[in-house]
C-alpha cells in the first residue's frame, strides 16, 4: 500500500521538476511546481469532443490507459512492504499491462483515420516492440541474481545478497531503467514532448485528437508512468531493510534526482534523427544483454 | 552597351524609356531568353506581362551576374487565346513566373509541364479552378500513403499546404500549394493614393523583410522620379538592411534548435535577437523597421546616440553568437540533425534560379549586393559567403557567417557615415515619375534578391507594379530538398529556408 501512496505522491511534482529544471538550466524562472496539475484541472473540468471519424475505441482507450497503469502500480513494492499484488513472474504482468495501455492508445490513434496520427502509432508501435527485449533482459538479469521472480522479493533480497558486484548491477540497471523510461515516456532523445511538428512527434501525435477530460486522463496516465519506473530505480538502488522514514526521504530524493536528469538531460542536446532511434533503443538491450551474461558466468550457470 | 535585342539598364539608375526596349517576335524573344539562361551568370529577375492596347506587353528582366547589367526584353502578344511557346520546357526558372502569368492573364503556355496557378485570387483568369477541386499530384500504389500538412499549422506560422506522397517514412514527392495569403498587394501599389499609402504597403509586402522589400520599393520609386539620394541616406539603408539581416539570421538559428529539441541554442539565440530587433526599435520605434526606409529621405535619420548604441550592441551579439554558434555546429547530437539533411545540388539550384541563401549554400554566387550593388554598397567591396554542401548544416553555417560578415559591414557603413555630411531629409511622397518608362529596382533581403518592376503610362502614372520576393523561386528548392528524405526532417528542412508565404502569395 504504502508504494501506492508514494508513487502518486510523487506523480504529483515529477512533471513539475521537470519543466522546471529545463526552465532553470534555460535561465528562466519557470512555472511552479504544481502547474501541470493545475493545467490537469482545468482540462478536467472540460468536456471532450470527438471527431465523426472515430468510434468507440478512441473514447474508452484513455480510460483503459489509465487503468492499466493504476493496474501496474500495484506490483510495485515499498521497502520491505510488499506490493499490493504480489505473484511469481508478476514483472511480466506487470510490463505487458502498461503494453496494453499502449496498444489502445496506438488502435485509438489509428480509429481517427489521420495521416499523421497513423504515422505515430506505426513510429510508437515500433520503439515499444525494441525497448521491450531491453526491461525483460534486465528483469532476467535480477531475477537470475537473486533467484526470484517477483518485484518484491527481488527488491528484497538485492542488496543482502552480499555479492561484490551488486553496485555495478544496481548502476547499470538505473541507467538502463533511466532510458526505458524516457522511451516509454516519449522524452527526449527519442521523442519530443515539447514540439509543435506533427510530423517529427511519436507519441504526442497520436493524443493529438484528444481533448478536456479524456486528455487529462491521458496526462495523469503518463505523469504516474514517471512515477513508476522512479520507485523501480529506487527500489534498485535503496536496500529494502532501511530504516522507514529514511526510505521515504529517500523515495522522493531519487524520484526529484531523476527527474532533474531527465530534465538536464533535455536542456543539452538535440533529439535524434528519426531513423537513428532503432539503433539507439537495441542499444540498450546489448547492455542489458552484456549484464545477462556475465551474470551467468557469475552465477556459473554457463558452464 | 545595348544590343537591338534587348535594352540595358542597372540596378536603381534611370529608368528605360519605353521606346527604347525593342519589341521581339515571339520566337526570337523565346530564342534569346534561353541562350542567355543556359549561362549560370544570368538570372531572370522578373517575367510578367500587364495589358497594354489589344493585347499583353511581356517585359523579361534578366540579371548579368558577370557584369552587373540588367537586361530588359519584350514582346507583345494579341489576347486570341493562342498559346505561346513555353520557355518552361528548356528552362525551368521560368516555370513560376509562367504559372503567374497564366494566373493573372489567362495566357497558357504550351509545353509547361504544369501549368497551374500560384494562387487564386478573386480576380483570377480562370474562374473555375478553386483550391477545393485542385487536382493535387498523385501516384498510384498500394504502398505509398499521402501526408496533407496545413494550411492551418499547429505553429504560429503563415498558412500553407504541404502534400507529401510517402513509402513509409521516406518522403518521394512533395507538393507545395500556397496562396491563401494573398492580398492583391500589387494591385494595391497601382490604386494607392498616395506615397506613403505605398511605402506602407512595401513595408509589408513579407514582414520579416520590410527594411528590404521598403529598400526596393524606395529605390523603385526615386529610380522612377530621377532622385539619387544623398550619401548618409544610403549609408542609413544599408545599415538597416544589415540590422535586419543578423536579427533574422539569429532568430532563425534559434528556430532551427528548437526543431531539433536543442533547448540551449534556442533560448540563447533568441535572447540575442530580442538585443538586435531591439536596438532596430532604439533607432526607429519599430523592432522590425517598420517606417524607417522612405523613398526620398527618412523620418529617423540616424544620429550619433543611434550609432553608437547600434556598435555597442553589435560587439556583444558578434562575440556571444560566435560562442552560441561554435557550441551549436560542434554538438554532436545537432551535427546529427542537420549533416547530410535536405540537400540541394549545385545543378539543381541553378536549374531553379535559387536565389539569395539557397543559392549561395550550394555554391553559386548570387548575392545582389556583389554583382549588382545599390545604395552606398556601390562604394564597397561586399564578398558573399559561400558553403559548397546544400544541407541544413549548410543553411546554418551561412547564417553564422553572414552575421559575422554583416557585424563587419554594419563598422565599415557607420565609419563611413561618421565623415560623410548628414544631407538625410524627409521623406517625399509626391515624386513625380517619369512617363512612359520602366523601372527595375533590386535589393538583397535576408533571404535574396527582391526585386519591385514598375511601369508608368504617358502622365507618369504606375500601370504596372511586379514584386518578386525571393521565396517565388526557392520554395521549389525546399520541394526538392525533402525528396528521398524522412518526412520527420521536413519541419527542420522548410526552416533553414525559412522562406515567405506571403511574399510567394502577394
Amino acid at each position: 500500500m504504502a508504494g501506492f501512496i508514494l508513487i502518486v505522491v510523487a506523480a504529483l511534482f515529477f512533471p513539475g521538476v521537470i519543466l522546471r529544471t529545463k526552465s532553470i538550466a534555460s535561465g528562466r524562472k519557470g512555472p511552479g511546481i504544481f502547474q501541470p496539475w493545475k493545467d490537469l484541472s482545468l482540462l478536467l473540468r472540460k468536456g471532450s469532443v470527438f471527431s465523426d471519424t472515430t468510434g468507440l475505441i478512441f473514447k474508452i482507450a484513455p480510460s483503459i490507459t489509465l487503468a492499466t497503469v493504476i493496474g501496474a502500480m500495484l506490483f510495485l513494492p515499498f521497502a520491505q512492504q510488499k506490493a499490493l499484488l504480489s505473484f511469481e513472474g508478476d514483472f511480466i504482468m506487470f510490463a505487458y499491462l502498461l503494453a496494453l495501455g499502449k496498444f489502445f492508445t496506438i488502435i485509438a490513434a489509428l480509429d481517427t483515420g489521420s495521416s499523421f496520427e497513423g504515422m505515430g502509432a506505426s513510429r510508437e508501435a515500433l520503439f515499444s516492440m525494441l525497448v521491450e527485449p531491453a526491461f525483460f533482459i534486465l528483469m532476467a538479469t535480477f531475477a537470475m541474481f537473486t533467484g526470484y521472480t517477483s518485484f518484491s522479493v527481488i527488491f528484497n533480497h538485492f542488496f543482502i545478497t552480499g555479492n561484490d558486484y551488486v553496485l555495478i548491477y544496481s548502476i547499470i540497471g538505473a541507467y538502463l531503467l533511466v532510458q526505458i523510461t524516457m522511451i516509454e515516456n516519449s522524452r527526449l532523445p527519442v521523442d519530443d514532448p515539447k514540439t509543435h511538428l506533427e510530423l517529427t512527434m511519436i507519441h504526442e501525435v497520436m493524443i493529438l485528437d484528444y481533448s478536456g477530460f479524456d486528455k487529462a486522463l491521458i496526462h495523469i496516465a503518463g505523469y504516474l508512468k514517471f512515477a513508476i519506473y522512479g520507485s523501480l530505480i529506487y527500489n534498485l538502488v535503496v536496500p529494502a531493510g532501511w530504516n522507514v522514514i529514511l526510505q521515504i526521504g529517500l523515495f522522493f530524493a531519487v524520484q526529484v534526482l531523476f527527474a532533474g536528469v531527465i530534465g538536464f538531460t533535455e536542456s543539452f542536446r538535440a533529439r535524434n534523427k528519426m531513423n537513428k532511434n532503432p539503433k539507439f533503443i537495441l542499444t540498450l538491450s546489448s547492455i542489458a544483454l552484456i549484464a545477462f551474461m556475465v551474470i551467468l558466468i557469475l552465477t556459473e550457470k554457463l558452464a | 552597351m545595348s544590343s537591338n535585342r534587348y535594352k540595358v539598364v542597372r540596378n536603381g539608375s534611370s529608368p528605360a524609356g519605353f521606346s527604347e526596349i525593342p519589341v521581339l517576335g515571339y520566337e526570337l524573344f523565346h530564342e534569346e531568353v534561353t541562350s542567355m539562361l543556359a549561362d549560370e551568370r544570368y538570372h531572370c529577375l522578373n517575367y510578367s506581362c500587364f495589358r497594354s492596347g489589344e493585347g499583353f506587353r511581356f517585359i523579361c528582366v534578366i540579371a548579368d551576374d558577370g557584369s552587373g547589367e540588367i537586361r530588359i526584353l519584350s514582346h507583345i502578344k494579341k489576347d486570341d487565346g493562342t498559346p505561346l511557346r513555353s520557355l518552361t520546357a528548356s528552362c525551368y526558372a521560368m516555370h513560376i513566373f509562367e504559372r503567374e502569368i497564366y494566373e493573372n492573364h489567362g495566357v497558357l503556355f504550351d509545353d509547361h509541364p504544369w501549368l497551374k496557378p500560384v494562387r487564386y485570387p478573386h480576380d483570377r483568369a480562370d474562374r473555375l479552378s478553386v483550391m477545393d477541386n485542385y487536382p493535387f499530384y498523385e501516384m498510384d500504389s498500394e504502398e505509398l500513403h499521402e501526408v496533407g500538412v496545413g494550411p492551418i499549422h499547429a505553429g504560429v506560422i503563415e498558412p500553407g499546404h504541404f502534400r507529401f506522397i510517402c513509402n513509409g517514412e521516406r518522403v518521394l514527392h512533395l507538393e507545395i500549394q500556397l496562396g491563401y495569403q494573398h492580398r492583391g498587394i500589387e494591385k494595391l501599389f497601382v490604386s494607392a493614393g498616395d506615397g506613403l499609402h505605398r511605402a506602407l504597403l512595401s513595408e509589408n509586402i513579407a514582414g520579416d523583410s520590410a527594411v528590404a522589400h521598403g529598400l526596393a520599393h524606395a529605390q523603385l520609386l526615386e529610380s522612377l522620379a530621377g532622385l539619387e539620394p544623398p550619401v548618409s541616406l544610403q549609408i542609413e539603408r544599408c545599415i538597416a538592411l544589415e540590422l535586419e539581416r543578423i536579427g533574422v539570421h539569429i532568430g532563425d538559428t534559434a528556430a532551427l534548435c528548437g526543431d531539433v529539441a536543442y533547448q540551449l541554442g534556442q533560448v540563447a539565440c533568441e535572447a540575442l535577437r530580442t538585443m538586435v530587433i531591439n536596438t532596430t526599435q532604439f533607432w526607429c520605434g519599430n523592432r522590425f523597421g517598420k517606417g524607417l526606409i522612405r523613398p526620398g529621405g527618412s523620418n529617423f535619420p540616424l544620429t550619433e546616440e543611434s550609432a553608437a548604441e547600434i556598435l555597442r550592441v553589435l560587439e556583444e551579439v558578434d562575440r556571444r553568437y560566435a560562442n552560441v554558434t561554435d557550441c551549436i555546429y560542434s554538438l554532436p547530437s545537432v551535427l546529427g540533425r542537420f549533416e547530410d539533411i535536405g540537400i540541394v545540388t549545385r545543378k539543381q539550384a541553378t536549374s531553379i534560379g535559387a536565389v539569395g541563401m539557397a543559392a549561395r549554400t550550394c555554391g553559386v554566387p548570387r548575392d545582389i549586393r556583389a554583382t549588382h550593388p545599390f545604395q552606398y554598397y556601390r562604394k564597397m567591396e561586399i564578398n558573399p559567403v559561400m558553403q559548397e554542401t546544400g544541407d541544413v548544416l549548410a543553411r546554418g553555417m551561412l547564417r553564422a557567417l553572414e552575421v559575422r560578415e554583416s557585424v563587419k559591414i554594419i563598422r565599415r557603413l557607420i565609419e563611413n557615415w561618421r565623415n560623410c555630411a548628414k544631407e538625410t531629409g524627409r521623406p517625399q511622397y509626391d515624386l513625380r515619375f517619369r512617363p512612359d518608362c520602366l523601372a527595375v529596382s533590386v535589393t538583397e533581403g535576408w533571404r535574396g534578391e527582391i526585386c519591385h518592376v514598375a511601369v508608368t503610362d504617358n502622365d507618369g502614372k504606375l500601370v504596372m507594379y511586379k514584386i518578386k520576393d525571393p521565396s517565388m523561386h526557392n520554395w521549389m528548392a525546399l520541394a526538392l530538398a525533402v525528396r528521398n528524405q524522412e518526412i520527420s526532417d521536413f519541419p527542420v528542412c522548410n526552416k533553414s529556408f525559412n522562406l515567405s508565404y506571403c511574399g510567394n502569395d502577394l
